[in-house]
């Protein structure tokens, strides 16, 4: 089972935000998509995830196809999408938001199952259940949208942003998890950062987007490596 | 003291019925950005069964409850055929605004023809479960009676009953998920369109029960729910629109409001000061006495 | 004069007239219809200015239109003040009482402004049977007099109702239109798209709202003083809840972002009541299908403007003809 994104093209009214893409996540890696501010990153996932329509083009998650039907019918296949911003509903507690992710698999019992996963994954949030979510930190918060998303057993995770706005310790602690659950389990990881460093450092692979086109793609060390990305993409 | 006694306990019936409207109005809000006010209408026709099925049977219990799933059932139709077209096709314009109220009022008169077509315009009546009559405290008579704590009671659990599919069930999570938060809920897997239909259907049963409760004490017409429905939303208002349990609350000091009025000032200010009030609490308390954080400009 | 506005004026002249000539060719019951067009056409207005211009909702204008016809009658019954007179004081209190509505109403928004303006329409007329110097629910009776002796014998009363009220509403057209036009009804329209802009240019949105809906209030009023003047009673029951919504419908049907359709919303609201009696005479007249037919049919034609064509025909036909000249 793999990711396959095929000439892929989506417009916001009169604006190309991505440009006839095309690229492949194989299963159990983790890919980092980066690029600047308005590079389609943000789109690309939220039209994997039904979100957005698309223009044309294909995008498929195994026999699955990503462009057709809504966002919760994709969750139904595997495929759970953790927005930009901390995707948490801030009314609800943190049990509920958890519990949230796995409603739609109706046992009661392989979600207690999940969530003891995911509480081992985040203890702080085992500490906090029963606050609502608006108490949480930003960090905190970050935790809870990845678990969410985690409770509904993916098989592919799209994950925006997740560094947004957060100190860069915990930035790192957000990372390092991800990192985890990719090694830990079966999930394959498809992770857009504005973050560049950040994210090729655990990424197996790394695209970088510019314009909605890709500019490059490679093993995620290769690109660190590379001189000319270096300068236009990391900043040294 | 007797009048005082009896003043809070009128209001606090009263005032559970307009909460039941009231929350039939919030949980649409929260889940459809709609203001209903083809509620009136839907809980008029419900009641209308109910007047129906209580005149052949005699029973009042049977009739509430046909009143209640014709309430659900109407309040699921409105949503599946009226309010998703109307979200598909409305996307634009100074008409954005204004289109899904519009719409909604428009329904309310067309319910209304159906209603005085198929039933009449002239008045109708559902005799109460329990007599109507002031309950006898030794020699003195409370204008507060047995029928008046019946009400009292079946608002409470029915209050209850939507506590326990709030808090405990999957449903209730659905339901609150879709309504805080759309998007996240679907990226959870939640199919919020349907859930939205079921939380019409939950609201249209409420009107329903409100109706029905409050038609024993007065007369059942075309739009004799009209008054209840603008109850209802300044209840709705008071409680901050957001919350079910500011619906409650608010329903309540609206209920003890009027009849506070009703029983010491007079009864022909009764509406003025339920108006006056509105604005008063829409100027000073924007948010609604209940807490909510959200802006009025949602 | 600026050129533009002599058009417009001799536009507005050769307007009237040909309602005058109009008057002169139709019957009676046309005549009166003819008023109702016309008061309809202020009403509507007065939403449209509201709503397309400000971006605000009003469910209550009926109760709006019932200060002003009350404020009309009482003028005329308890100060014997000459009806022309009695309508500009109308529009001038409905215009006032509609800006201190419009100072709370420009802090709500959407739901909180329906809601609000819904209870009033439902609360506020029949507050006039608490007051006994209102009539009650028999109302007050309100007689403008015979037309003038220099019209001739043959000038009936309906005749003057229509002339009344189409004079008026050529000259609050007249007025609106140059409004709008001007820098102020320009600013106007932003606030319905983008208040935020419009606070930055400059303008205080807060009190442009507030002076759309004491205009508008000011023209609900004048339209209800009409209103009373055609049916001679000013009564809590002239002012029902389904009039508000009529007048919505009609702006509905109009078009709320333009004044253009108003006359097309006027005309459908007059013909309803028509349309609703031939069909109840076709199937054979009851009281059932008489006394709810109008309300169905305004209703399903409220419901079905807002579904299939939700920005009034006449912005679809723009849409258009933009269309068209876009696309070469």
């Amino acid at each position: 089972m793999s990711l396959v994104i095929r000439n892929l093209t989506v417009d916001h009214g009169a604006i190309r935000a991505i440009n006839n893409l095309s690229f492949i996540v194989e299963k159990r890696r983790l890919t980092a998509v980066i690029g600047a501010n308005g590079a389609g990153k943000s789109t690309l996932l939220r039209t994997l995830s039904g979100l957005n329509p698309a223009t044309s083009g294909k995008a498929s998650w195994g026999d699955h196809n990503l462009l057709k039907g809504k966002a919760e019918k994709h969750v139904r296949n595997g495929v759970s999408h953790v927005s930009e911003g901390k995707s948490v509903i801030p009314e609800l507690t943190v049990e509920e938001n958890l519990e949230l992710g796995a409603l739609w698999r109706g046992s009661k019992k392989e979600a207690e199952a999940t969530k003891k996963y995911v509480l081992e994954l985040f203890p702080r949030l085992g500490e906090r259940l029963k606050q609502r979510a608006d108490t949480l930190s930003g960090g905190e918060r970050q935790m809870l949208a990845i678990g969410r998303s985690l409770m509904s057993k993916p098989e592919l995770l799209l994950l925006d942003e997740p560094s947004l706005g957060l100190a860069p310790l915990v930035v790192e602690q957000i990372f390092q998890t991800i990192r985890d659950v990719v090694n830990s389990s079966s999930v394959t990881v498809l992770l857009v950062e504005q973050n560049a460093m950040g994210a090729l450092k655990i990424a197996d692979i790394g695209v970088v987007l510019n314009l909605g086109s890709i500019a490059a793609i490679g093993p995620a060390a290769d690109l660190i490596a590379d001189p000319a990305i270096r300068a236009a993409y990391l900043g040294f | 003291m007797l009048k005082l006694i009896n003043t809070i306990l009128i209001g606090l019936s009263t005032g559970a019925i307009y909460s039941l409207m009231s929350i039939s109005l919030v949980l649409v809000w929260r889940s459809t950005r709609v203001i209903n006010f083809a509620q009136a209408g839907q809980a008029v026709f419900s009641t209308y069964i109910a007047y129906e099925v209580a005149l052949r049977t005699g029973n009042f219990w049977l009739a509430l409850l046909c009143a209640v799933l014709s309430g659900a059932i109407l309040g699921a139709f409105v949503d599946f055929f009226f309010m998703r077209t109307l979200f598909k096709r409305v996307t634009s314009g100074p008409i954005r605004a204004i289109a899904p109220v519009v719409a909604t009022l428009g329904l309310l008169g067309i319910i209304r023809s159906a209603v005085g077509y198929i039933w009449g315009v002239e008045v109708k009546s559902i005799p109460a479960p329990a007599s109507t009559d002031g309950i006898k405290i030794g020699s003195d008579v409370l204008p507060f009676s047995t029928y008046d704590a019946l009400v009292l009671l079946i608002v409470f659990v029915v209050l209850m009953i939507l506590t326990f599919i709030f808090q405990r069930t999957t449903l209730g999570l659905s339901l609150k998920a879709s309504a805080f938060s759309p998007e996240i809920a679907r990226l959870s897997g939640v199919r919020v369109d349907l859930t939205r239909t079921v939380g019409w259907a939950i609201a249209g049963a409420c009107g329903a029960i409100a109706g029905v409760l409050a038609t024993p004490n007065s007369l059942l017409s075309p739009n004799s729910l009209d008054i209840l429905l603008v109850l209802g939303f300044a209840a709705a208002v008071i409680g901050g629109l957001e919350s079910m349990l500011g619906a409650v609350v608010g329903g309540l000091i609206l209920g003890l409001g009027v009849t506070f009025i009703a029983n010491y000032v007079g009864s022909t200010l009764v509406f003025l000061s339920a108006f006056v009030f509105l604005i008063i609490i829409l100027l000073v308390r924007p948010s609604g006495i209940i807490s909510g954080k959200r802006s009025r400009n949602a | 004069m600026p050129k533009k506005l002599k058009t417009r004026l001799s536009l507005f002249i050769l307007l009237g007239w040909a309602l005058l000539l109009l008057g002169d060719r139709v019957d009676e019951l046309r005549v009166y219809q003819g008023a109702s067009i016309a008061i309809y056409a202020i009403a509507i207005g007065s939403i449209v200015l509201l709503t397309g211009y400000s971006g605000q909702i009003s469910l209550g204008h009926g109760a709006l239109m019932a200060v002003g016809g009350y404020v009309a009658a009482l003028a005329s019954v308890e100060f014997g003040i000459p009806f022309w007179a009695g309508f500009i004081l109308a529009a001038l209190i409905s215009g006032i009482f509609g800006g201190l509505l419009g100072i709370a109403a420009a802090r709500l928004s959407g739901p909180y402004l329906a809601g609000t303006t819904l209870a009033l329409a439902v609360g506020l007329p029949s507050l006039a049977n608490q007051f006994p110097i209102l009539g009650g629910e028999q109302g007050l009776y309100f007689d403008i007099g015979m037309p003038p002796q220099q019209l001739g014998e043959s000038f009936t009363q309906y005749k003057w109702f229509y002339w009344i009220a189409a004079l008026a509403a050529l000259i609050v057209f007249f007025l609106l239109s140059n409004l709008l036009s001007s820098r102020y009804g320009r600013t106007w329209r932003g606030i319905g798209s983008n208040e935020t802009a419009i606070a930055l240019s400059g303008s205080n949105p807060q009190r442009l709202k507030i002076v759309a809906f004491a205009l508008s209030s000011a023209l609900a009023g004048l339209s209800g003083a009409l209103l009373v003047m055609t049916i001679s009673t000013a009564s809590p029951s002239a002012f029902p809840l389904a009039l508000s919504l009529s007048v919505v419908t009609g702006a509905v049907i109009a078009g709320v972002s333009s004044l253009k359709g108003v006359i097309f919303g006027s005309v459908i609201l007059v013909a309803i009541p028509e349309i609703a009696d031939a069909i109840s005479h076709r199937v054979g007249d009851t009281l059932r299908i008489s006394s709810t037919l109008p309300g169905l049919l305004i209703s399903i034609l409220l419901v079905f403007a807002v579904l299939v064509t939700p920005n009034g025909p006449g912005e679809n036909l723009r849409h258009l003809l933009h269309k068209g000249k876009s696309h070469k």
